[in-house]
């Protein structure tokens, strides 16, 4: 049995109506979890960027992205290694102003990348980013102190590997 | 300058005509050279209905008996003519009623273009009278939707659709108009569509992969081929026959695959999978190369993929690169259309002899043909067998007929026994195995091919999910031909109820109406025969009928296809009995 291994996967498509329910759809054809997922503007103009995380064997994901790519508005996709990828998540933590003085949470937040954002009389926020094992680290930090509300995003990645996409545009234009 | 500015968009002014988006519709369907469709009206498609009124001297539509009988008679249209076929339905249930339609089209890349009304786009999400998200539905199932809410983007949304269904690897397209869009006006022009940016229907030809695959070929003592409907998708049989008969390779069918290459060629060793040939399944796994053509693989074709062709290298064919290593891992891949690689491979392959190794496929072809043919040809037992009922067609057609069959074992009978000299001539749901297929997938390959004879072969169960379709045959009255084959079961399910639950046959009798009755209430001349000295002259009559004509055969209720691969097991492990 082949082992199961996390893979970022980079989806460039044209910004359509219903795109994101044809792309979700292979996964879900294979019954594969999505980890998180990112939708944002690529570097092109009027392309977009969707990025899946997933768990599942090398063999299946290849077989996926060859599945992403036959839909007509997928312009390329790709699957990349964590060693692959430069990548970066964000989370906002809500928490209680009674403990905005707490010297505890001060130490806490000597991580690296959090900060506060918003500071009100009920309650304050901190916003953290970095990799999903940090944010979970914070995440554990934090508790504690009774989260109002916690949220974090999907990965954003970069990738060390040069992804032809803009050669292929160019090409196909 | 300014003036001749002016002049030039006044010019294009001219040219360009206010109309309705309905009107837009078939405008555009014309322009595509489509002037027949299959459809079920209803309100959310109405103003096209409209329109195809007024466009009737130009516009023939065809009105089924149900959406899944528009869907399948447009899949047989398309089928045996290689265009687009074309589908009208409302929205809600006309829409839903299509699915089984789309899903079978695109698993047996059948081009189709679907247009279905939608609710005014202010009602959108609203769940209002007749309303579902039929883009939600149809995406899994389709080569690309589109949900059109302004009449504008009609002839831009059409030509797309009509270059994506054909083009490449062809499937199915949904385009869904609110009614708004179809009442509203726009300026119409028409320009067909050559290029999606995102979409590369044609991979380019790599040399290199050729010559990879060429040098294999050569270096071949025991080459094998399977090909598949890539062939006749790609007009490539003239290049498949170059081909095989410069290498002499032995080459065996997929299902859909069938009448690409005339059935008795002395290089065609039969049909592969579960049901297919003894020895092309067998020496699948004697072979030392196994050279697939436009086919993918299908698990009915491969058995299990543990044990399939593992002491091969695998030259895979194919225009779809998904394709490649989807099941079976490739050694040489060359993606590209099929017409195109072989065209080109024959520049690098070399003249080549393979007597001896043929010889292994006559040997086991004797071997079943004395266990399964010849008894299913010329049987000697009391019942008729669904063999002798295609061989007597052959003999009264000459194999030039074609042959459109529903899902079962009588589909299995006619692929196995079917002679073709043509190529499209086989028209049968093989992806999907959608029971209901080949009554209204005969009357659209009749309308496609009127001057060919076009023999439908049913069960008694899938018949009746679509005898509906008789009356789409009364009204328009298509001469097809239609056999019944008559075995009061539910024949595959209850073979492999025999075979591996005990003849337990739960919920697979089935009792039927009078068919021959049945058919004469839709004015088709109607005839049951059950005994073997009357089938030879009743065949004869239904294929010298000019009418479309009913022939009912009562079978032997419990005859089994063999060979037979059951599931999971090894394609060299198929069983003759």
């Amino acid at each position: 049995m082949e082992e199961n291994k996390n893979f970022t996967v980079s989806v460039y498509t044209e910004n359509n109506i219903g795109i994101l329910n044809r792309i979700s759809a292979i996964f879900l054809k294979r019954h594969i979890n999505i980890e998180s997922m990112t939708v944002s503007k690529s570097e092109i103009e009027h392309v977009h960027r969707f990025t899946f995380v997933v768990e599942v064997p090398e063999t299946l994901i290849r077989k996926v992205v060859g599945q992403l790519e036959k839909q007509i508005e997928v312009i390329r996709a790709f699957y990349h290694t964590e060693d692959e990828i430069i990548y970066h998540e964000t989370a906002l933590f809500k928490i209680a102003s009674t403990h905005l003085y707490d010297e505890k949470i001060q130490d806490k937040l000597k991580f690296r990348r959090a900060h506060i954002i918003a500071i009100t009389e009920r309650y304050f926020v901190i916003e953290a980013s970095g990799l999903k094992e940090d944010i979970n680290r914070m995440y554990e930090k934090l508790k504690p102190f009774g989260l109002l509300q916690f949220v974090r995003s999907g990965r954003i990645a970069i990738t060390r590997p040069k992804m032809a996409i803009t050669e292929l545009l160019e090409e196909i234009n | 300058m300014e003036t001749l500015k002016k002049d030039i968009q006044e010019g294009i002014a001219e040219k360009m005509i206010k109309i309705t988006g309905a009107e837009a519709v078939i405008k555009c369907l014309l322009e595509e050279g489509v002037n027949l469709a299959y459809g079920y009206p209803g309100g959310a498609i109405m103003p096209v209905y409209d329109e195809i009124y007024k466009y009737q001297d130009q516009f023939h539509h065809v009105l089924t008996r149900h959406e899944q009988g528009a869907i399948h008679a447009a899949q047989g249209f398309a089928r045996v003519t290689g265009k687009v076929g074309m589908v009208f339905a409302t929205s809600g249930p006309g829409a839903t009623n299509l699915v089984t339609g789309i899903a079978d089209a695109q698993i047996d890349s059948t081009p189709l273009v679907c247009i279905t009304g939608q609710v005014g786009s202010h009602l959108l999400g609203s769940d209002a009278f007749q309303e579902t998200d039929i883009i939600g539905i149809s995406t899994p199932v389709t080569k690309w939707n589109y949900q059109i809410t302004k009449a504008s983007e009609i002839p831009e949304v059409i030509a797309k659709a009509f270059y994506i269904a054909k083009s490449g690897r062809p499937g199915p397209v949904l385009i869904d108009i609110t009614k708004d869009a179809q009442f509203g006006e726009l300026d119409f022009s028409y320009k067909k569509c050559k290029k999606v940016r995102s979409y590369r229907a044609i991979p380019k030809l790599n040399i290199a992969q050729v010559k990879e695959a060429a040098a294999l070929i050569n270096s071949a003592k025991k080459p094998f081929i399977v090909w598949g409907q890539g062939v006749i998708i790609g007009g490539a049989e003239q290049e498949f026959k170059n081909f095989i008969e410069k290498t002499d390779i032995p080459s065996a069918s997929t299902v859909l695959g069938l009448s690409a290459l005339e059935t008795k060629h002395p290089l065609n060793v039969g049909m592969v999978g579960m049901h297919g040939n003894y020895a092309p399944n067998v020496l699948t796994n004697s072979c030392d190369v196994l050279i697939a053509i436009g086919m993918r693989f299908d698990d009915r074709v491969t058995g299990n993929l543990a044990t399939y062709a593992k002491q091969a290298k695998v030259i895979h064919f194919d225009i779809d690169p998904a394709e490649i290593d989807k099941n079976v891992k490739t050694d040489i891949a060359v993606i590209a259309d099929v017409k195109e690689s072989l065209a080109e491979i024959m520049q690098y392959v070399n003249k080549t002899e393979h007597k001896e190794w043929m010889q292994e496929f006559n040997k086991l072809y004797n071997i079943e043909h004395e266990a399964v043919i010849n008894n299913q040809l010329n049987p000697t037992k009391k019942g008729l067998t669904m063999g002798e009922v295609i061989g007597g067609i052959n003999k009264e057609t000459k194999g030039d007929a074609v042959m459109v069959s529903d899902v079962g074992q009588h589909q299995m009978f006619a692929c196995r026994y079917a002679d073709f000299i043509k190529t499209r001539s086989n028209v049968t749901s093989g992806g999907l195995g959608t029971m209901g297929f080949a009554l209204p997938a005969s009357i659209g390959a009749k309308m496609g091919v009127p001057n060919r004879e076009v023999v439908a072969i049913i069960g008694d169960g899938g018949y009746q999910m679509t005898c509906n379709e008789l009356g789409t045959i009364l009204q328009t009255k298509v001469p097809v031909k239609i056999v019944v084959l008559n075995n009061s079961y539910l024949g595959m399910v209850r073979q492999w109820q025999e075979l591996f639950f005990d003849k337990r046959y739960a919920s697979t009798e089935m009792v039927s109406p009078d068919f021959v009755k049945l058919a004469e209430a839709y004015d088709i001349e109607a005839v049951r025969v059950s005994k073997r000295e009357d089938l030879a002259d009743a065949i004869k009559t239904m294929i010298a009928s000019k009418e479309t004509y009913f022939l009912e055969v009562v079978i032997e209720q419990e005859d089994n296809v063999f060979p037979m691969i059951p599931t999971g097991a090894s394609v060299s492990d198929i069983r003759l009995s």
